[in-house]
């Protein structure tokens, strides 16, 4: 009863008192026990109604029974997408729905390493020319001085259609069917499929072109418009032009622009398979833009479905339902449960690689080579938030593929005596297989160039970080916080990298010596004696006496994270310096950061795409964060800017091969990073799945996959017999356990009242 | 009663006001406008300009709570703080930080939250009034006492042991129901089975402590004697007379949380894969929505104040002495 209410008590009997009918007290005792009787039948027969409707075995599976035997694969998703629509789209969990629909021009080969771009629907992949500031076409090998522009000219196959879409639909008279939905039209429609016709058409060059308009679109918010800005001509200028030219939001909907009414000199569609996109200067690794989904192509009309007054407000966008010419349509959006992926129709056909690695055809990777894609016909991912279900479920056979939690991993992997991984007995006798691949990643421990202590181009600073890149030993980090999936970092560029180098010619000798086969960390009395020419004898700072104090920015502020910050100061004291740490989230982490505050920090970059630019760029003087760029670490050498220029610009080969080997020695020597760890992906996979192998840089791979439903229906058969006797257990205990209550209850009800 | 309920709602104004204004500062203690949009638009390669953009186009390139370069009175309505609130009060939730709307959003998904909590409630209330009767029944007996030390025992335990518990026993090891998932439909009923079972195992502690002390406080009342006296079984006693009588404070306990009921269970919700309002609210918590939590801190308000009103006239309806004024 809340206090705002006010209760008065009227003098008034007990309605108590009315009701003690003595007659219906006295009931005879014959009528009880039928009623009785009744009870107990009714309980018989729910359960056996219950058991009944469970079906047949297993029972435990998830999925719908008549999907048995059905050549689906099942998946799941720990995080709903934020993002369909290619123009935002920019994270894996996203890629992994939109790769499979979306079809940019090139792709990497599948099996190929290093990272090889191929052609998807482009004719091959195109070729750069160079003009001059005159427009003049410039011969292979020009002075670079005198590249104004970079052409890029892609020619697309003739034949491929879009899925079916009602943006296509048209009536008999060719009009668009949905174009211009009366209002009350729109109000009543909640998903797509409620525009019951659907049609198609072919794709063609003015879609990419189309696409490529949509990046530079202010209220898109694409996030690589900054970047696509600096490279892509008159990119910028057309994003102004386009905010005055587009008609204003009404009720929050910005109404249909159709983009092929305004043009700029940075795409050109030269015919109905070619266009073209120009680059101001050179930026090669402009190709390797071209196989992400940002420049898939968008149809016109899938705007001016989406775009009508009242579709956003009823969640009709391209964000969350998205059009394309790939293997797989997606045709259930729903991420708070479930998203499944159907094979598409209209696909125009791609055949499954017939080249490969050494020992790819060993390992049957090749079996299929030449064979039409996609092999399966439906993937359906289920949302799955917590490791444990997800784990388990995998187990079950519920899953056909799986990552390993930090919580499983000892369950499912061990390591030899070499320090291979391998799985465990269970797991083998599963039949589950392992597949490992180091991602084209990085953690590194960034120091703050702008810093007093740490930071700064001094031989003492220099000194000192090196002193602390040999005490933090990231061997140990990897060991005790990612269960050994890492390979400790050498320098800024993971494998599969050009320019990475593997064996004793890779080593960081600033941090590491080769002994036995292996780096190995130098031993921490190096680091001291380091630390001690720098001017820290014992790790105190000579100005105060007292022990040098270094503060920490760390991203780990929640439970999770106190004990690798435990460890860190740890790492620090072995120096005698001590560590502060400074704990944040990754919000406030962030404006440090970007504020240049922090002197020490660790953060990590996932590759974009398989080049060396993609990351020395971090260490770039003029990309510096505290001048809005990435370079964390504010790190800035002259001589490292000048090479990186060159670099970036250099087809790969021995030549391009030496300007990495000189700018990794360079930041080896300067020590800006502590270069921390490359991460190792484990993943598992049942012996029903076919053609796994691990392409962290390709993210259409879902067409390549194979499975034997026959198998899987047999294995998840044997796996989950029901078991039915702890039922029968609880029953049992429960009558057990009555019984004296009964007694008790008999005694009561025969003793005289209170 | 009409005069009572247009009070009680005209009360609601200002309560609400303070949620949301609580809301609203607790929120952005945590999260500032910038990082939402960077949230939003990714961590990688996002401009500086690009985040004042999506800020502009989001309404939160205001200030706050406060517009010191307006005048008058829109120093107040020009901030973020007024024009995201002002739609609440007409049940108008606009549109998420992601671009969903809102309203659809809740209306499809709480559904799922009230096919668990429902079953969890109902099955539950039979379990522990039933439970907490047979232990009065058995008062200062060994059952008695070794139900108490049960209850206690099973109060103690943490809500997510008994989902991790129940998982792994029926679902893991029994191989009786999925350990995880939803569908709709018919399809439902093999998903809900779990929850349900863990549901009202885990508040079968709490729920029967509560209703034993009821049930011992109508049992040594006059009533009670006086039907005793009159030669009535024991049996009879407390299911016809003690039960109804205390089913007062049970019911208008359970009165007040059927609005929440379709709130749903956060993490419940969360283990099970289950799609309603609790995973929707700590989804959005985790993805900085601020639209999405404002408006279910605000539906979670109002629906507890309705609750509170319901209450209050349940009281009326099942016991005649009490007049609401």
């Amino acid at each position: 009863m809340s206090r705002a209410a006010r209760i008065i008590l009227r003098p008034q009997p007990s309605h108590i008192t009315e009701s003690l009918p003595m007659a219906k007290a006295g009931a005879p005792a014959s009528q009880d026990r039928s009623a009785k009787m009744a009870a107990l039948l009714g309980l018989v027969m729910a359960a056996a109604l219950l058991l009944g409707g469970c079906g047949e075995p297993p029972w435990n599976n998830p999925y719908p029974e008549h999907q048995a035997g059905e050549n689906i694969l099942y998946g799941a998703f720990t995080e709903r997408p934020k993002h369909l629509d290619p123009v935002r789209s920019y994270s894996s969990n996203e890629y992994s729905f939109i790769a499979q629909i979306y079809e940019p021009p090139l792709q990497y080969h599948f099996l190929k390493r290093p990272y090889t771009l191929v052609p998807l629907t482009a004719e091959a992949v195109p070729e750069p020319t160079h003009l001059d500031a005159e427009g003049n076409l410039l011969p292979p090998g020009a002075d670079p001085s005198r590249i104004a522009v970079t052409e890029y000219l892609i020619r697309i196959q003739p034949g491929i259609l879009y899925q079916p879409h009602p943006a296509f639909a048209i009536d008999a008279e060719g009009t668009y069917r949905y174009h211009d939905l009366s209002p009350e039209r729109v109000a009543r429609l909640n998903k797509l499929s409620d525009l019951p016709e659907a049609g198609t058409r072919e794709l063609t060059a003015e879609d990419y072109v189309y696409q490529i308009k949509r990046l530079a679109a202010p209220w898109l918010h694409s996030p690589i418009a900054g970047l696509m800005g600096e490279h892509i001509l008159g990119f910028k200028d057309y994003s102004k032009r386009l905010e005055e030219a587009a008609p204003q939001p009404v009720n929050g909907e910005r109404p249909f622009f159709d983009l092929r009414q305004l043009d700029f000199p940075g795409v050109e569609v030269v015919d109905r398979y070619s266009y073209k996109v120009r680059i101001q200067g050179r930026y090669p690794q402009f190709v390797y833009w071209l196989a992400m989904p940002f420049f898939a192509p968008m149809p016109w009309e899938a705007e001016a479905l989406t775009n009508q007054a009242g579709m956003a407000e009823n969640n009709i966008t391209l964000d969350w339902y998205p059009v394309g010419t790939g293997p797989f349509m997606l045709t259930e959006n729903n991420p708070n449960l479930r998203m499944v992926l159907a094979r598409n129709p209209n696909f125009h056909g791609e055949a499954y690689p017939s080249e490969g690695m050494p020992g790819d055809r060993e390992a049957g990777l090749l079996d299929d080579a030449g064979k039409p894609l996609p092999f399966i016909d439906r993937a359906v991912y289920s949302l799955e938030k917590e490791s444990i279900p997800y784990w388990n479920k995998f187990l079950q056979g519920y899953y056909d593929t799986s990552g390993i939690s930090s919580d499983a991993f000892d369950q499912a992997v061990k390591f030899d005596a070499a320090g291979e991984a391998g799985l465990t007995a269970d797991m083998q006798a599963k039949g589950i297989q392992l597949s490992t691949a180091v991602q084209t990643s990085i953690w590194y421990m960034g120091f703050n160039m702008e810093d007093d202590v740490v930071g700064g181009d001094s031989e003492r600073a220099r000194l000192l970080r090196r002193a602390i890149s040999i005490a933090v030993d990231f061997g140990e980090f990897i060991s005790i916080f990612a269960n050994g999936r890492g390979v400790q970092g050498q320098g800024p560029l993971p494998p599969g990298i050009f320019g990475h180098r593997e064996g004793e010619a890779g080593i960081n000798p600033y941090v590491f010596d080769w002994a036995h086969g292996r780096p190995q960390r130098k031993p921490v009395e190096e680091a001291r004696a380091l630390l001690a020419q720098a001017g820290y004898r014992d790790g105190r700072d000579p100005a105060t006496g007292r022990p040098l104090s270094i503060y920490y920015e760390a991203m780990d502020a929640g439970p999770d994270g106190k004990a690798r910050l435990h460890w860190m100061r740890q790492q620090f004291a072995k120096l005698g310096v001590e560590l502060i740490v400074r704990a944040t989230d990754y919000n406030r982490f962030q404006p440090k950061m970007r504020e240049g505050t922090g002197p020490v920090s660790m953060w990590g970059w996932n590759a974009d795409y398989p080049d060396p630019e993609n990351f020395f760029f971090l260490l770039y003087g003029p990309n510096r964060k505290i001048d809005g760029g990435e370079n964390a670490a504010n790190y800035s050498n002259p001589e490292l800017d000048r090479l990186f220029e060159e670099m970036k610009n250099m087809p790969d080969g021995p030549e391009r091969q030496a300007v990495i080997d000189r700018m990794t020695e360079i930041v080896r020597r300067d020590a800006p990073w502590s270069f921390g760890f490359y991460p190792e992906s484990f993943s598992l996979h049942h012996q029903w799945i076919g053609n796994v192998k691990p392409n962290l840089m390709a993210n259409n791979t879902l067409k390549y996959i194979s499975l034997e439903p026959g198998i899987r229906e047999e294995m998840r058969a044997a796996w989950n017999p029901p078991v039915l006797w702890p039922i029968g257990a609880i029953v049992a205990v429960l009558a057990v356990g009555a019984l004296p209550a009964i007694v008790i209850a008999r005694r009561r009800e025969r003793s005289a009242a209170l | 009663m009409s005069a009572y309920i247009i009070r009680r709602l005209l009360y609601a104004i200002p309560i609400l006001i303070g949620v949301n204004l609580i809301t609203f500062v607790l929120f952005f203690v945590v999260n500032s406008p910038d990082d939402m949009a960077r949230m939003q638009l990714g961590d990688k390669r996002v401009t500086e300009e690009a985040v004042q953009a999506w800020k502009a186009d989001h309404g939160y390139d205001r200030p706050l709570l406060f517009n010191s370069q307006a005048q008058g009175l829109a120093a107040l309505t020009d901030t973020i703080f007024f024009q995201k609130s002002v739609k609440l009060f007409a049940f108008n939730f606009g549109t998420s930080d992601s671009g969903r709307d809102i309203g659809y959003d809740i209306r499809q998904r709480m559904w799922p939250s009230l096919a668990i909590a429902l079953p969890v409630l109902l099955v539950g209330l039979a379990i522990n009034i039933s439970y907490a009767l047979m232990i009065v029944f058995f008062r200062a007996t060994y059952i008695d006492v070794g139900s108490v030390v049960l209850l206690v025992a099973m109060m103690s335990i943490s809500g997510l042991f008994y989902i991790i518990s129940g998982q792994f026993l029926i679902g893991k090891l029994f191989h009786l129901v999925p350990i995880s998932g939803y569908d709709t439909g018919l399809e439902a009923a093999k998903f809900l089975i779990l929850p349900v079972i863990v549901g009202v195992v885990g508040g079968i502690g709490t729920g029967t402590r509560l209703y034993r002390t009821f049930f011992l406080e109508e049992i040594n009342r006059d009533y009670v004697r006086t039907a005793r006296a009159k030669g009535l079984r024991e049996r009879v006693v407390l299911f016809r007379h003690v039960l109804k009588n205390a089913l007062i404070p049970i019911l208008t306990g359970v009165v007040a949380v059927l609005p929440l009921l379709f709130m749903g269970a956060l993490i419940t919700e969360s283990f099970f894969g289950i799609p309603g309002l609790g995973s929707y609210t700590i989804d959005a918590i985790n993805r900085q929505d601020f639209a999405i939590v404002r408006a279910m801190v605000f539906l979670g308000s109002v629906l507890y104040i309705l609750g509170l009103i319901l209450t209050d006239i349940s009281y009326t309806m099942v016991d005649p002495r009490v007049r609401l004024a």
